[in-house]
């Protein structure tokens, strides 16, 4: 197996006039859970689509499984399980008539439907009409029927999207096992790093279609600043102070924040705070927030 | 081609509690019944005829509202039917990013649509027939028995499944294009009305708008068999409107299979 599975060169992509992709390289590795980020309108799903040839780009951009995409288009989509956007599922047919007919199309073994609906807990809904499912149970169909084929590649657009917190935990635990026991690479989108974080191993951030981040999450640790926060007596006083001084500072909760620089530097903000009669409770370290990193690149 | 035969099992799995495949029994069926029922009462006023007039007059209340305007509309109906499935659950995005040749999958579609109108026609002729024996045994006085008017009527329902294909493809590739029902219906009306209005005026060039086939296709028929002076009911499968017909479903599906092709799912 090709060490990267998905690698785009220098992509590109418009609609007519608007510039939605602007050359993204992406590497996603081979055994990885890689997520996605970006805002909403970024070029998420409209990467999505190209790396599932749903919109056509350029020659030799497009690389899954080491294979140029245009020319081995059957062969490559044949290792992939998508979930894009809302799961697209007929809603006259039950959960089961859904999988079943996807599993016709793709010549599976019919008894694999069960182990699917087991796998993504619709068993007691398997034969109700999927127009009375709920957002939730649409969105486990959904990844229930891009699991169906046993792709070596699952491309799942905000499959969150709609589930409660149990579901979500529920997904990210059956994704984990997908990639670290049974050894598939996942290809997650989402604007929320929140909902990905615990289970990513790599993350790429895309915003207006350009990539500005991607790497390890210990990669993006790396890169988030670290800050100093100050409890005193007078907050507001102490704010006033450090600001005449020349240290920005930020009030949140009672608590100071101001970028950390140095152990010296925060003695001497201790002994400035002292001499000005402030009492100070504490003063300690802190990594930046990563949502607010993801802001911060995303703004 | 095992990719197409997938399809087309699918197209059957996915509509076979639709009204897409429903309407092709249903309206046979139920057509059946009422004409039936209407010449049943008024059986009296047949008696007098010959076998044969009794067949082409019992058989002529169906045709002759197929031709102008049922089968058209039919077929509006269950070509949209057969794509609106996909449009409604949001599923091109889905069968296209599938292992499956899009061009599988789009005549899959195309076929079926043909399949469907097929047993629809087949359904109807079948229905005339076991319909006609039946009101002969209800009432004795008719004759149907007496003449065999099978080969006639499926040899003229193949005339008219013929005469359709054209309509058929053009519908096809609207409600492909189109994911509401108002676009693909009413141009399909207009040029439905639009055909009536120039094959009854007899236009020399309306067998070049595909939506006058059928009703030309029994013109033709009635043409044919009236100027008959053996007064044997033979007529002509292949009139110049079926090459027309043929030749439109020809260049339409190859049309509809580059849109389909080249087209970015959005």
């Amino acid at each position: 197996m090709p060490l990267l599975i998905i690698e785009t060169k220098d992509l590109s992509y418009s609609f007519g006039v608007n510039h939605v992709l602007d050359k993204v390289c992406l590497q996603v590795k081979a055994g990885s859970i890689y997520g996605f980020l970006g805002p909403n309108g970024a070029g998420k799903t409209t990467t999505i689509k190209i790396l599932l040839n749903l919109l056509h780009s350029d020659k030799e951009k497009v690389f899954l499984f080491g294979e140029e995409f245009s020319n081995n288009r059957i062969e490559i989509l044949s290792k992939i399980g998508s979930l894009i956007e809302q799961p697209a599922i007929y809603h006259h047919l039950t959960g089961r008539e859904n999988l079943i007919n996807r599993a016709k199309l793709l010549q599976i073994p019919i008894s694999r439907v069960d182990d699917m609906l087991k796998l993504v807990d619709l068993t007691e809904s398997a034969d109700k009409k999927t127009g009375k499912y709920s957002l939730g149970m649409k969105q486990r169909l959904g990844i229930g029927l891009a699991l169906l084929p046993d792709p070596q590649l699952l491309i799942l657009d905000e499959p969150t999207n709609g589930l409660d917190p149990n579901g979500i935990i529920e997904v990210r635990n059956l994704l984990r096992k997908l990639v670290f026991e049974m050894g598939k690479t996942v290809f997650i989108s989402s604007h929320m790093l929140s909902e990905v974080e615990k289970m990513v191993t790599h993350l790429g951030i895309i915003n207006r279609g350009k990539l500005v981040f991607q790497g390890s999450l210990e990669e993006l640790h790396k890169i988030s600043k670290k800050q100093l926060l100050i409890q005193v007596s007078d907050p507001e006083k102490a704010k006033r102070l450090l600001s005449e001084i020349g240290y920005n500072s930020e009030l949140i909760a009672e608590t100071l924040y101001t970028p950390y620089l140095s152990k010296e530097h925060t003695s001497e903000i201790n002994s400035l705070l002292v001499k000005n009669q402030h009492k100070v409770y504490s003063l300690s370290q802190s990594q930046e927030n990563l949502e607010n990193l993801f802001l911060s690149i995303t703004q | 081609m095992r990719g197409f035969i997938l399809s087309l099992q699918s197209e059957f799995y996915k509509t076979r509690k639709t009204l897409a495949f429903l309407s092709a029994i249903l309206l046979p069926l139920a057509l059946c019944l009422m004409v039936s029922a209407g010449f049943y009462i008024n059986a009296q006023k047949m008696v007098g005829y010959s076998a044969q007039i009794q067949w082409m007059r019992f058989s002529g209340a169906f045709i002759g509202v197929m031709g102008s305007l049922l089968l058209p509309l039919l077929i509006i109906f269950q070509s949209f039917s057969i794509n609106n499935i996909e449009h409604r659950a949001e599923m091109w995005k889905s069968l296209f990013s599938l292992a499956i040749p899009k061009w599988s999958i789009y005549s899959a579609k195309f076929v079926y649509a043909l399949l469907l109108n097929a047993l629809c026609l087949t359904l109807f002729a079948t229905f005339i027939l076991a319909s006609g024996t039946i009101l002969d045994l209800l009432k004795p006085e008719l004759k149907f028995n007496e003449f065999n008017f099978a080969g006639i009527l499926f040899k003229l329902h193949l005339k008219l499944f013929l005469a359709s294909i054209g309509i058929l493809s053009i519908q096809f590739l609207f409600s492909l294009l189109w994911a509401d029902f108002i676009k693909p219906m009413g141009i399909g009306l207009l040029l439905t009305v639009f055909g009536i209005i120039t094959a009854n005026l007899g236009w020399k060039y309306a067998f070049t708008i595909p939506y006058t086939h059928p009703m030309l296709a029994i013109n033709s028929i009635m043409k044919q068999v009236l100027s008959n002076k053996n007064q044997q009911m033979t007529f002509d499968i292949m009139s110049k409107e079926i090459w027309f017909s043929l030749e439109v479903a020809s260049l339409t599906y190859i049309i509809g299979y580059f849109v389909i092709r080249n087209r970015s799912v959005k």
